[in-house]
């Protein structure tokens, strides 16, 4: 099954982002189509994460206009973002510790449940009627990433790779339009990336989700992105394909240097 | 041998989210019920049952509260013993002031006018995090203390600031024998108990311990901060709110402001530092741990030593006890008594095997 690469979904305009006198950002324009896999990448310190940060509300940038969906975004909060689609996964793991797999990933449905506290506290009725249809989707999420043996354990347990995926899982049990992943790969061994690369392609084959990828294996970023963006020192420099990002002279000095 | 689950197959989400998923231990909690509700209040004498039991499952009651806050929600708070005020002041008021107030209505508005108040004292919880809020609280502490105080309408302008709660009638029957005390006390104390094991278990838990554990990850996941932690403070203190209450109306009888002074909320803090932070069990084991063990040191420090001591040494000994006993907590199991028995219950799986 091909996938569709559909229209526009997020269109981020000569966005600049400071804090203080730092420029993180300065003057970033590039989009995200519907169904793609669009890849971020740069140097240490080039404004990857800060780049995410802007999408789901984390930072708000200084000037700029984020257009989603076709209608201009205004100011907005983390959680505001979170209800029109947008998850994400954090460069540090930021799982909920001293709760179990299963919870963490039950929290990713929060915004889909609709019960009040009294109703949680009287639990028989409404509540677990709730619980139990939503412990049904999470069931499938953890299916598909293929973690039920560890379901009841708490994250704080688990190696590092495995609550990467942990994370990916909370992140898709929201059933997000958008995708944000900060270095998902980051200080995987070989078989691990393998793994989380599988899983990325199926959850956007899958799903359809559009996935924004931060990563610095170049190698996984050239293979499964659909179009890359380069940034270096809060400035884009390269934008298009994978073959082309690649064959870029601004790209290839950013990364290697070139000789005077 | 004896506890195990082998066998014990889940079929449905339903019965794999239940509160006891075990067998055994559902067998074990329906037992306890039945002693502490139906045996204790046939054979214990009065002196267990008015200094010991009912303080006990008081003291559960607030140290479930503050666990919601702290262990749940992660704000840790040192103003419990003000909301217990806030409760027991707020009942008397209300039973006082309004004809025909029925007892238990009496209590759910002493909770409210808590929750009320925590919720104001719940706002710096925004800004500030950790021992800064710690300190935020204290404020609540001693505000609320003197407040009562200062104000002599709130004790009916009683001369010493003390008043004496009246009888507890419910439906015509008046709650005058301990026994009676004992019971309605267990019942309101095991009610409260499962809801918040219910709260803490289903999404209301989660926000909780999500902000506990990495609030800018709960933010972008969907939860409201300020709902969040503002829920936390109004369910900590309507718990408090309530256990004041029944402080005064089933245990002492008499209170003065003063009587919820810093240490009472100390001392709730060490019931879940000893008891488990983040366990509704464990609120009742440190609540048991803390009433019971001045009394074990009152018995075991003269019948060791004799009396040759003074009454002087045995209560400073007793505070040497519970600071060692503090840090004993903090440093080896600081998931406290409650973690301990988990411990004990995954050896029990195994035994008498190795592995």
């Amino acid at each position: 099954m091909a996938r569709q690469i559909g229209d526009v979904i997020v269109d981020l305009q000569n966005i600049s982002l400071r804090f203080g006198g730092v420029k993180a950002l300065t003057d970033i324009s590039f989009n995200v189509k519907e169904h793609e896999i669009r890849s971020i990448i740069g140097p240490n310190g080039a404004g990857k994460s800060s780049m995410l940060n802007v999408i789901n509300g984390v930072y708000h940038p200084q000037e700029g206009q984020i257009f989603f969906k076709g209608a201009l975004r205004p100011k907005m909060e983390p959680h505001e973002a979170a209800e029109q689609g947008i998850a994400r996964t954090f460069q540090n793991i930021a799982l909920f510790k001293g709760m179990t797999v299963l919870d963490n990933i039950m929290t990713g449905r929060n915004l889909k449940m609709k019960c009040n506290f009294l109703q949680h506290a009287l639990y028989w009725g409404a509540a677990q009627k709730e619980e139990i249809a939503h412990r049904i989707k999470v069931e499938e999420v953890i299916e598909f990433l293929e973690i039920q043996d560890i379901r009841k354990t708490p994250v704080g347990r688990l190696p590092y790779g495995l609550q990467k995926r942990v994370e990916l899982a909370r992140a898709l049990a929201a059933e997000p339009h958008i995708l944000l992943l900060d270095e998902p790969m980051a200080g995987m061994n070989v078989e691990e990336k393998q793994d989380m690369c599988r899983f990325v392609l199926d959850v956007n084959d899958h799903y359809g989700t559009t996935i924004v990828l931060i990563e610095h294996d170049m190698g996984v970023v050239m293979d499964i992105s659909d179009r890359v963006v380069v940034l270096d020192y809060g400035k884009k420099i390269g934008d298009g394909v994978p073959e082309d990002v690649k064959n870029n002279p601004e790209v290839i000095k950013a990364y290697l240097g070139t000789s005077h | 041998m004896l506890y195990r689950e082998a066998g014990q197959f889940k079929a449905t989400y339903a019965e794999d989210s239940q509160i006891f998923p075990i067998r055994q231990d559902k067998i074990g909690f329906w037992l306890l019920m039945l002693v502490f509700g139906a045996a204790v209040p046939l054979l214990a004498n009065e002196y267990w049952l008015k200094a010991i039991l009912i303080p006990v499952l008081i003291f559960s009651l607030a140290a479930i509260g503050l666990n919601i806050l702290t262990g749940y929600a992660g704000q840790l708070s040192l103003g419990s013993a003000a909301f217990m005020a806030v409760g027991a002041f707020a009942a008397y008021n209300f039973i006082l002031r309004i004809e025909g107030m029925p007892f238990l209505v009496a209590l759910v508005l002493a909770g409210l006018t808590a929750a009320l108040v925590g919720i104001l004292f719940g706002l710096p919880s925004l800004r500030i995090k950790g021992f800064y809020l710690a300190v935020a609280t204290l404020a609540a502490q001693f505000f609320i203390v003197w407040a009562l105080v200062k104000f002599p309408w709130f004790s009916n302008n009683s001369s010493s600031g003390v008043v004496t709660a009246q009888d507890v009638t419910i439906l015509g029957y008046t709650f005058a024998t301990p026994e009676a005390k004992y019971v309605l006390t267990f019942l309101i104390v095991a009610f409260m108990a499962l809801l918040a094991k219910n709260m803490v278990r289903s999404s209301t838990g989660r926000a909780w311990m999500a902000v506990r554990d990495m609030d800018v990850a709960a933010q972008v996941i969907g939860f409201r901060l300020m709902r969040t932690k503002l829920l936390a403070f109004a369910v900590s203190s309507f718990y408090c709110g309530v256990a004041g209450a029944l402080y005064a109306y089933t245990y002492i009888g008499t209170v003065e402001p003063e009587g919820f002074n810093l240490d009472l909320s100390f001392k709730i803090l060490f019931m879940i530092i000893i008891g488990g932070v983040g366990s509704i069990m464990g609120s009742f084991l440190g609540a048991a741990f803390i009433v019971l063990l001045p009394i074990f040191l009152d018995n075991l420090v003269p019948a060791i030593f004799g009396d040759s001591l003074g009454a002087g040494f045995v209560s400073n000994f007793q505070l040497i006890v519970f600071g060692g006993l503090i840090i004993f907590f903090l440093i080896v199991e600081p998931h406290g008594l409650a973690r301990l028995w988990q411990i004990a219950k995954e050896k029990l799986r195994l035994w008498p095997f190795p592995h």
